[in-house]
């Protein structure tokens, strides 16, 4: 995968998403473990300092866990993948309406938009 | 570990024109440091005085918790800004000049990147267009085991494709412990890999922060924060 990093926010927590969004997404299965931070480094052309602090803080968040000496895993624990799963996806969501809000729509005005959509994309009459 | 690289209150004159002026700042083991400044700000004369090629005007100079001297040259591997190569040598003859001047050159190193970057080690340096000598040179440099590497703009002349390439080897090659001391106008593309930055102005140190600081605090990238500090 390629990794881009936009301007105006810090690296790590740029990287921090898009781990958590490879693991969210099953590209890191559970259970399976990572690259060492060096070659992750390598890989997205970042500091390996920059990348020890992204990894250390998804530590924190227990989505990976390390072991002293083979390397850092991701979790087997799958409710907390499935949780972790909903919140970026809460937040997406808020941060559409917030877009839409902008544009001048009520939130009940943006979900009959989506439903329009939704039946648009399944063959239905928009 | 202790600091790798120490500058307390470096000033330094060329007869009326003051090139540092009380320069303080340290560089911790297993840091990538940018040295950033517009033409003329002395970065090249602070990285000249670090290798010891200079001697400050006031000030002290330490690496590795000892003075420069004889002994730093062996922890420093340091990339001029010019072409000082012998033309009439051959890559593998300039390989074999650095594999007798250097313990702590590592011959097979060079080798992988040239064979990475497409030089044959066959050529002579005068047939090389400025962008591949280039390349060698850092070559040269980045296949020593040193604790601190100097690089004067690095990657200026080079293609964008062989700077992603550049910029990878730098990460994966410098020590755990070693540190990195580089200077560069083309921040966009070193941005991501520096740990902090030194904005140089008139040869006073006008910004000293990490990446991730300027960018939470600012929010902009250091290369936007660069076009704002020095605007013209």
């Amino acid at each position: 995968m390629t990794w881009h990093f936009d301007n105006d926010r810090p690296i790590y927590t740029q990287i921090l998403e898009q781990i958590s969004f490879l693991i969210i997404s099953g590209q890191y299965p559970p259970g399976s473990k990572l690259p060492s931070v060096r070659d992750l480094a390598s890989e997205a052309s970042v500091n390996p300092n920059t990348m020890q602090r992204a990894l250390t803080e998804l530590e924190r968040s227990r989505l990976i866990y390390s072991q002293r000496t083979s390397g850092r895993f991701v979790t087997e624990d799958q409710e907390l993948i499935r949780q972790m799963k909903e919140h970026i996806g809460k937040e997406k969501i808020l941060s559409l309406f917030r877009d839409m809000e902008q544009l001048g729509y009520h939130p009940d005005q943006t979900i009959s938009l989506i439903n329009k959509i939704i039946t648009f994309k399944n063959g239905g009459e928009a | 570990m202790n600091t790798i690289l120490e500058y307390s209150h470096v000033s330094k004159q060329f007869n009326s024109l003051c090139a540092l002026s009380d320069v303080s700042f340290t560089v911790e083991p297993g840091h990538i440091v940018g040295l950033l400044g517009p033409n003329g700000s002395g970065k090249t004369t602070l990285l000249k005085i670090a290798c010891g090629l200079l001697c400050p005007t006031a000030g002290d100079v330490s690496v590795c918790g000892k003075p420069t001297g004889p002994d730093s040259k062996l922890r420093i591997s340091y990339l001029p800004d010019k072409d000082y190569l012998s033309e009439w040598m051959k890559v593998s003859q300039i390989i074999d000049l650095f594999n007798d001047f250097y313990s702590n050159f590592d011959r097979n190193k060079a080798y992988e990147m040239l064979n990475r970057l497409n030089i044959s080690p066959k050529q002579k340096l005068k047939t090389l267009s400025k962008g591949t000598r280039e390349k060698v040179q850092l070559i040269l440099v980045m296949s020593r085991a040193a604790d601190l590497y100097l690089l004067d703009e690095p990657i200026g002349g080079v293609d964008p494709a062989a700077r992603d390439y550049i910029l990878r080897t730098i990460l994966t090659n410098y020590n755990d412990q070693g540190s990195i001391l580089i200077s560069t106008h083309l921040i966009s593309d070193v941005e991501q890999v520096l740990d902090q930055v030194i904005f140089l102005k008139n040869g006073l140190i006008a910004l000293q922060s990490s990446v991730d600081d300027i960018r939470a605090n600012y929010q902009k990238s250091v290369d936007e924060l660069f076009r704002e500090v020095f605007q013209c």
